[in-house]
């Protein structure tokens, strides 16, 4: 049985009415919208804001919007509202492929778009209960000063875990935030820091409302990978998201690669216009493209699986995804 | 602080006095005594406090109480109506689905949510319904036998009620009372649960009532 800390949960039906109860209780206020992260963690004792502002009532953040040159979606749309979408999972299968390899059925009947964009980072020291945590000695991340991974580092490293982000990274997709202050728009590839105390640049006060994702042309191919220990429920470690433009004779004109849940920030793979741009898709540029991945990502023992595995799985992921993107099969069932 | 929270649940308006921080599974098992759903892990892992919200299995635990109100609850409760089974509980009792039983409330509301939206499921299908459910006892197998055993006897009562022609031929569909010893005798293989639900799935035979052991 794991004790909740007492707070008061609001429950607001606009956006003017959340902002002000944000603005109201500053610090001590917190968003919540499925809850499938803040509830455990709130067990744990990780945040202990004396107000919950619940975001499912607000009409705003509701909605799926399919354009012909943008997809709209609210943030607080659920998961598997998402991954069953028939237009999304024409237009965007990667992201509706995403979304329905988030944890099991049941958390994403609860847990939303917003939520896993703003998903907290995770690591072994740091997802644990307050007893678990005190007993070894806190950390970086939360009330300690020493980095149990790295021992020696002043550098939090969490992992980003949340599945969706990268993909819509590849996408170019941009958030829609909201503060008392005012409103702004952020691509999401610029969203995530590389601290893994708090990797994003939301402030404490922003809501997400909406993400925006240009629908891309017929000529782009996405695909999505995920390693875990297991089919279901079971957090990545490992994901890899990317997005491919073809011409016909399968010469790659633009190729976005995104690997993720190593470290604190969706790491996009850098250096591809030399090695894959202009040239035809084949094998070698595959290889290429795969040893590139490997040479730039460097996991840590943040998971409890052995991160020369995990590093070892990263070439393997992105030539799947690759070869995914290169032989377009259709929509998953 | 306590707040008075009203919830509709299983079809009853309840209003519960509870401490505003409480989750929804909270609310049921120490606000109303529903202890049917259950606590496991408490933090997501499991899925043994899977309850129905509006139909659609969420996990009890992580959902403060508030979300749920004026909003259909359906708990393990719920499915049973009084001196009577759900057929997919009597699926379970037949197959053997249940074996040390803590998993099984949550198991079975997965279960009944996608029997609702899809009273013929395929084996895969039942298996990607039940993915968010932790069984520790069974291996799973029987309780993917007790699904496909409950959409069929859900579709077809009166064949399944065949093995009761005796004493219990009037009874509804599933409405099998398994430790019954006539009945158990009429069933055709009634040595074991994967047997009869071996049985069944040949020719759609009847209930099956497994004799002994569940
Ligand atoms: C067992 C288990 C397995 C899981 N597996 C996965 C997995 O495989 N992949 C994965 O990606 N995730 C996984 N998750 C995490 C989680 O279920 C998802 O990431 C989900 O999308 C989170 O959304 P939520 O609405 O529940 O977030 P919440 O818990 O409501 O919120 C998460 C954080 O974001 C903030 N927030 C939420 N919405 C907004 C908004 N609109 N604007 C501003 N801030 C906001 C909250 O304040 C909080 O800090 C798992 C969780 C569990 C318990
Ligand atoms: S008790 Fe809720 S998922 Fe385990
Ligand atoms: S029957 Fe024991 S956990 Fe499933």
């Amino acid at each position: 049985m794991l004790r909740l800390h007492e707070y008061r949960y609001h429950r607001p039906t606009s956006l003017g009415e959340a902002l002000a109860l944000l603005e109201e209780h500053g610090p001590s206020a917190m968003p919540i919208a499925g809850g499938t992260d803040l509830m455990p963690n709130m067990k744990h004792r990780l945040f202990t804001p004396a107000h919950l502002v619940a975001l499912k009532r607000i009409p705003e953040l509701h909605g799926i919007d399919v354009g012909e040159r943008e997809v709209r979606i609210g943030a607080a749309e659920t998961l598997a509202a998402i991954a069953r979408h028939p237009l999304l999972r024409d237009r965007l299968p990667s992201l509706a492929t995403a979304a329905g390899l988030v944890a099991g059925p049941q958390l994403r009947n609860m847990g939303t778009l917003g939520g896993n964009v703003c998903l907290d980072t995770r690591c072994t020291y740091y997802n644990q209960t307050l007893f678990w945590r005190s007993a070894l000695g806190f950390c970086l991340k939360k009330d300690g000063d020493v980095c149990h991974v790295t021992k020696v580092g002043k550098k939090c490293v969490a992992a980003h875990s949340a599945d969706t982000p990268p993909v819509l990274i590849t996408l170019g997709a941009t958030l829609d935030l909201v503060s008392p202050r005012g409103e702004r728009s952020v691509p999401v590839a610029d969203f995530f820091v590389a601290d893994g105390v708090r990797n994003t640049v939301r402030e404490p006060d922003e809501i997400v409302v909406a993400v925006r994702i240009p629908v891309p042309p017929p000529t782009t191919h996405t695909a999505f990978q995920k390693l875990r220990q297991r089919g279901s429920i079971d957090f990545p470690l490992l994901n890899v998201a990317l997005a491919v433009d073809l011409d016909e004779g399968d010469v790659v004109r633009d190729l976005r690669l995104v690997v993720s849940a190593l470290g604190a920030r969706p790491r996009v793979v850098a250096g591809l216009d030399k090695i894959a741009v202009g040239r035809r898709l084949d094998d070698d540029v595959v290889d290429a493209v795969a040893r590139r991945a490997f040479d730039q990502c460097h996991p840590l023992t943040n998971i409890t699986v052995d991160p020369e595995w995990r590093r070892a799985m990263v070439p393997v992921h992105v030539r799947r995804a690759l070869l995914a993107a290169r032989t377009p099969a259709p929509a998953a069932p | 602080m306590h707040a008075i929270l009203t919830l509709i649940v299983n079809g009853d308006r309840r209003d519960v006095g509870i401490p505003e921080h409480y989750t929804l599974l909270e609310a049921l098992r120490y606000g109303l005594g529903l202890t049917g759903s259950k606590q496991g892990c408490d933090k997501g892992d499991c899925g043994a406090c899977t309850v129905l919200l509006d139909g659609e299995p969420v996990l009890s635990c992580l959902t403060p109480a508030w979300e749920a109100e004026g909003r259909a609850v359906t708990t393990v409760e719920g499915l049973a109506e009084p001196g009577r089974l759900n057929p997919l509980q009597e699926a379970f009792q037949v197959t053997g689905g249940a074996q040390c039983g803590f998993c099984t409330p949550g198991i079975l509301m997965s279960a009944w949510a996608l029997l609702q939206r899809n009273p013929a499921p395929t084996r895969e299908e039942i298996r990607a319904a039940l993915a968010g459910n932790l069984c520790r006892c069974t291996g799973y197998t029987k309780i993917l036998d007790a699904v496909e055993l409950a959409a069929e006897m859900l579709a077809a009562p009166t064949r399944a009620r065949r093995g009761g022609e005796g004493g219990q031929a009037a009874a509804p569909a599933g409405a099998v009372r398994s430790p019954d010893p006539a009945v158990a005798a009429a069933a055709p293989g009634s040595g074991s649960g994967r047997d009869t639900a071996e049985g069944l799935a040949g020719e759609a035979a009847a209930p099956a009532v497994a004799g002994g052991e569940p």
